[in-house]
């Protein structure tokens, strides 16, 4: 009984999630909930939220007010001070992949070493196992063969898959992924989505911030529109993407349609 | 010109040569190991976001940095004792001197070497779950490190020099022994070249070893 009602009870879910920069306000009461193995889509134009969103679930940045619950863990903001500190925070994110728009990968370290460094580091892994994790991981990102090689002699996609690896390493519970394909190079950008889509079929649950609205129709369950710091539409991918109902939705999505990106298939 | 050179005449005390090399080695090597100490704990305070950890780290850092270090070793040797109400010998009031104005550098380039790890670094330390401890000791050090060391063999030559300082409070060092050996001669032309020969052929193996290793940082 106990059992169904976890099922169906998100895995992630964000309660009126707000953060303000002084007196500006980045997220205005957001709320959402995602299922395990769930592909969760933000889209939305530059500086609407859906970065600031990604870094307040990953506590990179501390949300004003509002609750996140992962998994049996909920965490209240808006009391006086921080919310976790410390050992509980570190512990807190190494439940949370994420992957940034400019890769970050640790310079001084092999691509290798880049991915088992969390499990050495954070889990206290053995050495030969952590090796073995992240051989496993970068074969899988594609990149077997590029163990030795240092980020600098990576190639854009090349590094993102690295950093695709690097956060899976830590077997997290949700990968967030914030913007991940803006700054590669137009013909690097496939490798790394082929990651991603991949990465949805085998029901890793994932919250994506991107703007490949293609992509997004392809591997989302559902998609948030957000605007001006709040989420202005939500529901089914094809849905949202091909008959959005919110003007501002269907503003910011007809230069895809009308470039052809996006076609409805009925 | 007809002046006539005569440097065997002032080299001729080997020992008194030597052992003035050997004081102002020592004291290069001490103070800047001292102040390296000095600059370890103080750049690492310095990141604090507390105002009363930072405020007094920055005072002693500009005191240090914008006044003449002949007059901290002059202060430390003639108004500390006042202050303290009993006199430093002069080896370690000079000392003091010199490692403090070494530490307040240091201080500085390893704040600046720390700092000059950028934001997404560290984001991307504690997206993977590590401590601020794990972060700073893997990621952070040893990436900034490798930033410090050019700039601090730059101040650690520029303090081997300084030590020539010490000759005002009387400390035995390559300097004072050459102003002891010129009143003794007369001879001030071949022994202020012999000491810029003997600080020249100190330093320059160093100075050489600083530009290859900033040619193998840049890479």
């Amino acid at each position: 009984m106990t059992g169904d009602e976890d099922r169906q009870r998100p895995m992630i879910e964000v309660t009126d999630l707000v953060k303000n920069y002084g007196s500006l306000a980045a997220l205005r009461g957001v709320s959402l909930g995602v299922a395990k193995g769930e592909v969760v889509v933000l889209i939305g134009p530059s500086g609407c939220g859906k970065s600031t969103l990604l870094r307040c679930v990953h506590l990179l940045e501390e949300p004003t007010s509002g609750t996140i619950r992962v998994g049996a863990q909920q965490i209240s903001f808006g009391g006086s001070g921080p919310a976790l500190t410390g050992r509980k925070l570190a512990a807190y994110r190494s439940r949370i992949g994420m992957v940034f728009q400019h890769f970050e990968l640790f310079p001084h370290m092999t691509a290798l070493e880049n991915v088992m460094e969390g499990p050495v580091t954070v889990k206290r892994m053995d050495r030969r196992a952590a090796a073995a994790v992240g051989r496993g991981l970068l074969a899988k990102v594609g990149l077997a063969g590029k163990e030795e090689s240092y980020p600098a002699q990576l190639s854009g996609g090349q590094a993102q898959r690295v950093a695709i690896a690097r956060a899976l390493a830590m077997s997290p519970e949700v990968m967030l992924f914030d913007e991940v394909t803006s700054a590669l190079d137009p013909e690097l950008v496939g490798e790394v989505l082929a990651v991603m889509r991949q990465l949805a079929e085998d029901g890793t649950t994932m919250i994506v911030v991107t703007h490949e609205i293609a992509f997004a129709r392809d591997i989302a369950d559902h998609v948030l529109f957000m605007d001006a710091g709040a989420i202005a539409e939500h529901g089914r991918a094809d849905d949202v993407l091909l008959c959005p109902a919110n003007p501002r939705t269907r503003a910011f999505l007809s230069r895809f349609h009308n470039t052809g990106t996006l076609r409805s298939s009925g | 010109m007809h002046y006539h050179w005569d440097l065997a005449m002032v080299l001729a005390d080997t020992d008194r040569w030597l052992h003035g090399i050997g004081i102002t080695l020592l004291y290069s090597v001490a103070t800047v190991a001292g102040g390296i100490v000095i600059g370890v704990f103080c750049g690492l305070a310095l990141l604090s976001p507390k105002r009363w950890v930072t405020l007094p780290l920055e005072a002693y850092v500009e005191i240090f940095r914008c006044t003449p270090l002949l007059i901290q070793i002059v202060w430390f040797y003639y108004a500390l004792p006042i202050v303290l109400n009993f006199s430093l010998p002069a080896w370690l009031a000079a000392g003091m001197g010199l490692t403090l104005y070494m530490g307040a550098f240091c201080t500085e380039i390893f704040r600046a070497g720390v700092m000059s790890i950028g934001r997404g670094q560290w984001q991307a330390g504690r997206a993977v779950g590590m401590t601020y401890a794990q972060l700073m000791r893997r990621i952070v050090l040893p990436q900034a490190v490798r930033r410090m060391i050019p700039p601090l063999l730059n101040q650690s030559i520029t303090q081997l020099k300084n030590t020539a300082l010490l000759y005002v409070v009387a400390v035995p060092d390559l300097m004072y022994t050459s102003s002891i050996i010129t009143a003794e001669t007369y001879r001030p032309l071949e022994v202020y070249t012999s000491a810029a020969a003997i600080y020249f052929i100190m330093l320059y193996p160093l100075t050489l070893f600083a530009k290859r290793l900033e040619t193998r940082v840049d890479r």
